[in-house]
């Protein structure tokens, strides 16, 4: 599974990738990870890249993504026309507007609001890639929730994990009334 | 007894009874502690790291870039806590410069650097192999020449890593293709720089140094520490250079009660220079090849993954470092596809495993390279390939890596 988490420089981005995959490998999966690096990844458009599976991984750099995670315009315009054919894309609704026309055919659509989530509920944007993070892993079912529970208690600023914890759980319920629904 | 002392005591500890207890486990207990978890999802430059200090490296210098970076950061963070020194140098020349000095204190050293910084170093690693001084250059390779693609993988340090200094000599050079091969072949470069006393130069790449995969730390019996083979002779009778029939003169570590001159001059058995006698020279450059040179059987290290066929259906891959991984995924497609493929992996680039290229070429219909660089190792390929076989080089420059279908392309087309 390769997973494409895309958006600015500053949304978490490349964390969300880094726990993904650290969380993936505790789970006892095998698991690479890249990132943009450079200007980017600190305001313009950022990437962090997973792939994720049971067996060793040889291609380090597929031309084409199973899942994009976008949560800015532009990261959207330029990296949906890379989603497989038939791949799964997931927006943050309000910061996105779609484009029918440079998407791939056949693609499964999600859409929520993480960041008006995130801001209304906790006071604090960056705690969206949190939503993201258990709304993509749920509808997936891409790795176990302790070891992604696990990932985040480390990774995230100290102190912070709580509140973290409790947006990751937020978007582990949107995904589950959304699975009931479809 | 030392798991009880604050990092301070313990460096205070540590200043007196190194380089003598890099290898005892209570200290490497202390290492596997700052290192953390067993299983970690981390970088190819922590990787890096993470391997030398197991390996008992206890001095780092070195001068930040990009994408070699983080392990300079990790050894910055991490040394001064296990009883070692990390000291930010001006520049690359310094770094390695440093490096020698500390090697010869008795630490074991190591620097990291990417291109830019792998060209400043070449004078001092010609120097590091005229004077035997066992230690580590880690080169993160990315795309050249000059400051080229600072963010973006490439292997066009292949030849730069052998021959970029003046002179004869030999080195020896290691390509990781995985993050846990990065810990790996970074202990194995401290151990064949302590038993051959050459630069070790570790050729990752900008792909494999960012990227972060699983690796799993190896506990004290998993490694197989290799320290220089230091004199027991009176000081009276030692001189720095004498062959004692291996080529691999007894080191003596500064200021252990032995007379000791270095020079990069050319030097007698006494260390003294020696600058106009052929005879010397000779003997001293001939006995610098041939440590090596006579031991590439034990240093070098392939990954075979054979069929062993012959004839027209048979087609062979050599590749080394990140390419690797491509080419892995490729073998595997070809082969549902009937073709007969031999995939040889180069681990150890220098010295370059001659005989080993030779078997497998001599018996392909076609050997394909893939290389990110314009044919570097290729030419070491058809060097010893007779030129009677089909050699098709994959070139590849810019930062991408071959996909498995350009292999596959370069195999069949």
């Amino acid at each position: 599974m390769i997973i494409r988490f895309a958006g600015f420089g500053g949304q978490g981005i490349v964390l969300s990738s880094y726990i993904l995959g650290q969380s993936a490998v505790f789970d006892g999966k095998k698991a690479i990870q890249n990132q943009a690096y450079g200007s980017e990844s600190r305001g313009g458009e950022c990437r962090g890249d997973v792939i994720i599976s049971a067996d060793d991984i040889y291609e380090l750099e597929p031309d084409y993504q199973d899942v994009l995670v976008a949560m800015a315009q532009p990261a959207y315009e330029k990296f949906v026309p890379l989603l497989r054919r038939e791949g799964t894309l997931m927006i943050d609704q309000d910061l996105i507007v779609t484009d029918h026309n440079i998407e791939p055919a056949g693609i499964t659509r999600y859409s929520i609001s993480a960041t008006d989530i995130a801001f209304k509920k906790y006071g604090r944007k960056i705690m969206a890639n949190m939503v993201m993070l258990g709304y993509l892993n749920t509808v997936l079912g891409l790795v176990g929730r302790n070891a992604m529970e696990d990932a985040i208690s480390r990774n995230v600023p100290r102190g912070s994990a709580e509140v973290n914890l409790q947006a990751f759980a937020d978007g582990v319920t949107l995904a589950q009334q959304e699975l009931k629904k479809r | 007894m030392l798991d009880n002392m604050s990092d301070h005591e313990y460096r205070k500890f540590a200043a007196r009874h190194i380089p003598a207890r890099l290898f005892a486990a209570e200290d490497f207990a202390r290492v596997r502690r700052a290192l953390g978890r067993k299983v970690l999802f981390a970088q190819g430059d922590i990787a890096v790291a993470y391997g030398a200090l197991l390996a008992g490296c206890r001095f780092f210098a070195g001068y930040p870039i990009t994408p070699a970076t983080e392990t300079a950061e990790i050894m910055s963070r991490l040394l001064p806590r296990i009883g070692g020194s990390y000291i930010q140098m001006e520049d690359e020349i310094a770094s390695i410069g440093a490096v020698i000095g500390a090697s010869w204190s008795g630490a074991k050293a190591m620097t990291a650097t990417s291109g830019p910084g792998f060209s400043l170093m070449q004078e001092n690693i010609g120097y590091a192999a005229m004077t035997e001084t066992p230690c580590v250059i880690v080169d993160v390779q990315r795309s050249g020449p000059s400051t080229g693609q600072p963010t973006e993988g490439a292997q066009g340090d292949i030849m730069q890593a052998k021959w970029g200094s003046h002179g004869d000599y030999e080195l020896i050079a290691l390509s990781p293709s995985t993050v846990q091969e990065c810990l790996n072949l970074t202990i194995e470069a401290f151990n064949l720089a302590e038993t051959y006393r050459v630069p070790v130069i570790v050729l990752t790449d900008g792909l494999i140094g960012h990227m972060r995969e699983k690796i799993v730390l190896p506990e004290y019996d998993d490694i197989n520490f290799v320290s220089r083979k230091t004199t027991a002779k009176a000081a009276a009778a030692y001189r720095p250079y004498d062959n004692d029939g291996t080529n691999i003169p007894e080191m003596a570590n500064f200021g252990t009660g032995y007379r000791v001159y270095i020079t990069g001059l050319t030097h007698k058995e006494s260390g003294y220079p020696s600058t106009d006698s052929q005879a010397d020279h000779h003997r001293l450059v001939l006995r610098l090849c041939n440590k090596i040179r006579d031991n590439v059987g034990k240093i070098g290290k392939v990954q075979r993954d054979y069929q062993n066929g012959s004839g027209d259906r048979t087609v062979g891959i050599i590749s080394y470092g990140v390419t690797s991984r491509s080419v892995f995924q490729a073998v595997k497609e070809l082969r549902q596809r009937g073709f007969a493929v031999d995939h040889l992996r180069i681990i150890t680039n220098w010295p370059f495993p001659e005989a080993e290229v030779a078997e497998l070429v001599s018996r392909c219909r076609r050997t394909v390279i893939p290389e990110l660089n314009l044919g570097q190792m290729y030419h070491l390929v058809r060097e010893v390939s007779s030129g009677a076989n089909d050699l098709v080089p994959l070139w590849k420059t810019g930062g991408e890596l071959h996909t498995p279908q350009e292999i596959i392309e370069g195999v069949t087309g």
